[in-house]
């Protein structure tokens, strides 16, 4: 199908990459939050659980449950942050989620920095404002994040050391009882974003 | 001097309600209050209609607030204005509806309280407020209410001895209510272990205005409440027949120096203590009398330091009160029952308003499970002003006691 043909192109080409290590975080409500890499095979659980937010013109970038991070290694030097999406409120898992994947390109990737792009009010507080991003909008083309559209700004290992302290948060290892928990995948039953859900399964 | 009663009841969530106008925000609050008051169809015989809002003019870019929103409930031709007394615009707007009443001048009063801040970020909002400073000596030093709440915990925990976990242990009681209080904009219980004993603690509760942190913090919230007050001794009281009134037995407000470095003992909350003193007085009550209250937490030291300007506490000793558990549901006083400003919310114009929900609420056996006080007779609401420049008290109690 010429969908497939296309999402080929669109398909960031495979990279070996070090693992990012699993780690858990106490939510202020109590519960453990378990951060890892997903797997390729379960792009289509994560696919699942965003389509539902798809139609809902709402930022949901501060949201329940639990949520996902994506981003592309492009090189040993510098990573592309693509989106922050979470689904339960209140709890800044967002914030949370976002910190993991600096971390993950600075500190475990090695990467010397992240373009970022910010697409809601939210999304700007939590990442231009609070980790004081460089604004390389006046550098374009030379550079620019590839989702386009919207002014590129820039983590550096600098600011991300600055703000490493307050911001990146989790313990490891993970016990062997969590990881086991958190190794299945699970569709979000409820969304808040979306009073009446109900998930056909 | 006449009694005033509270005949009727109304409050949206609190949350994020931007997509929504703020005259229709304030309007679905007074349809409530009306229809609690069994007179929605009747609403013509209001006579007053008194809206509490602090940043409509700044936030919304809305003026005229009371003659929009008499007109939206086509409640014309009540006399209509608009309240603005910073955080304490809600109880001051009851207040005056009370002098209206007491005067004779009308017999029935709607007080609506709104705002819609979340229109705006989060630091606009700040800014917003913050308008109520002084310019020159403190606004355009850049001091915020944030910041004063973080400079006044510090000199508390220096004189009093109290702890961050002091501190986060009334978040914890906050949020345990909120979660239970459907209006509430944060309806997440919130554990000790996980916003100050735990090794993830310093991120997920960081530092906002430290010693302030996050979860010591109010929200920025939208929301509106609103109150249907009436002379006891009006004919009109007859058209009331749905819920028991509840008597506004005392009413007090007292103010003090704009700049808080002006005054002698900062950790002093004088205007506090003497609106307080005012609403007793009025009431023929004491502390004592007192079965729960709703104290103005924009920040948690706030409830603290509150609770002992009005006589619940010895000055430095709430916090041993709060380590006993004596200001849970079930304690000796029970604090901020709704969740507070802290949890349930803080749309700046609808806050005393609310409060008074609260008291109304509570009073007449109607809070849910979980955090209904066991048989109240008088509860109290401290609404806070400016950062305690002004503030109003209000006391409310059960008729045929």
């Amino acid at each position: 199908m010429a969908i497939d043909e296309l999402e080929k192109k669109l398909r960031p080409p495979e990279a070996a990459m070090k693992p990012y290590p699993p780690k858990v975080i106490t939510l202020a409500d109590g519960a453990q939050m378990v951060v890892r890499e997903a797997r390729r095979e379960e792009a289509g659980v994560l696919l699942g659980t965003v389509y539902p937010l798809l139609g809902v013109p709402k930022d949901f970038y501060d949201g329940e449950i639990a949520g996902i991070v994506t981003s592309r290694h492009v090189d040993e030097n510098l990573g592309m942050s693509y989106h922050t999406v979470t689904i339960k409120r209140g709890l800044r898992i967002g914030a949370q989620l976002f910190a993991a994947k600096m971390e993950h390109h600075i500190d475990i990737l090695g990467e010397k920095e992240v373009y970022i792009v910010a697409e809601s009010p939210i999304g700007f507080k939590r990442w231009m404002i609070e980790y004081e991003l460089e604004n390389r909008e006046a550098l374009y083309p030379k550079v620019h994040h590839e989702l386009g559209g919207v002014p590129t700004y820039v983590l550096t290992r600098k600011l991300y050391d600055a703000v490493k302290s307050q911001k990146v948060t989790g313990s490891r290892p993970v016990s062997p009882e969590l990881l086991a928990g958190a190794a299945k995948l699970r569709m979000p039953e409820k969304y808040p974003q979306i009073p009446g859900f109900k998930r056909e399964h | 001097m006449r009694k005033v009663a509270i005949v009727g009841i109304g409050h949206t969530g609190f949350g994020n309600l931007s997509e929504f106008d703020l005259v229709d925000v304030m309007g679905f609050a007074a349809c409530s209050a009306l229809q609690d008051a069994g007179v929605l169809q009747e609403r013509r015989l209001v006579e007053q209609l008194l809206v509490s809002n602090m940043c409509g003019g700044i936030i919304n870019h809305q003026t005229g607030i009371a003659s929009a929103l008499v007109s939206r409930l086509g409640m014309e031709p009540a006399m209509a204005e608009l309240v603005e007394n910073g955080p304490a615009s809600g109880a001051s707007a009851v207040k005056l509806a009370v002098m209206a009443i007491a005067s004779g001048l009308a017999d029935t009063a709607l007080v609506v309280g709104g705002e819609l801040m979340r229109a705006v970020t989060g630091w606009i909002g700040t800014d917003a407020v913050a308008t109520l400073l002084h310019p020159q000596a403190e606004y355009d030093l850049g001091l915020t209410l944030p910041a004063f709440g973080g400079i006044f915990t510090r000199m508390y925990m220096e004189r009093y001895g109290l702890t961050e976990r002091e501190l986060a242990m009334v978040a914890v009681k906050d949020h345990e209510n909120a979660a239970k209080n459907p209006w509430a904009h944060v309806r997440v219980p919130c554990t000790l272990e996980a916003i100050h004993d735990g090794e993830n603690a310093d991120v997920v509760n960081n530092y906002v205005a430290e010693p302030l942190r996050l979860y010591g913090m109010c929200p920025v919230s939208d929301g509106a409440a609103a109150l249907l007050l009436c002379a006891l001794d009006s004919p009109k009281m007859k058209h009331f027949q749905g819920k028991p009134p509840v008597l506004i037995s005392g009413i007090g407000a007292a103010t003090d120096r704009h700049c808080v470095h002006e005054r002698q003992d900062p950790l002093r909350l004088e205007a506090v203590r003497l609106s307080a003193e005012r609403a007793y007085a009025m009431a023929g009550l004491g502390p004592k009398d007192i079965c729960f209250a709703e104290l103005h937490d924009a920040f948690v030291i706030l409830e603290i330091a509150i609770s002992e300007e009005v006589g619940f506490f010895e000055r430095g000793k709430a916090r041993e009160g709060i380590v006993r558990g004596e200001t849970r549901i079930d304690g000796r006083i029970p604090l901020n029952t709704s969740g507070g400003l802290k949890a349930k919310g803080h749309p700046v114009g609808a806050t005393g308003v609310s409060q008074i929900y609260e008291l109304v609420k509570q009073l007449r056996g109607e809070a849910e499970k979980g955090r209904q006080v066991k048989d109240p007779r008088h509860g109290l609401a401290v609404n806070f002003g400016g950062f305690g420049n002004n503030v109003v008290s209000t006391i409310c109690s059960r008729i045929n006691l």
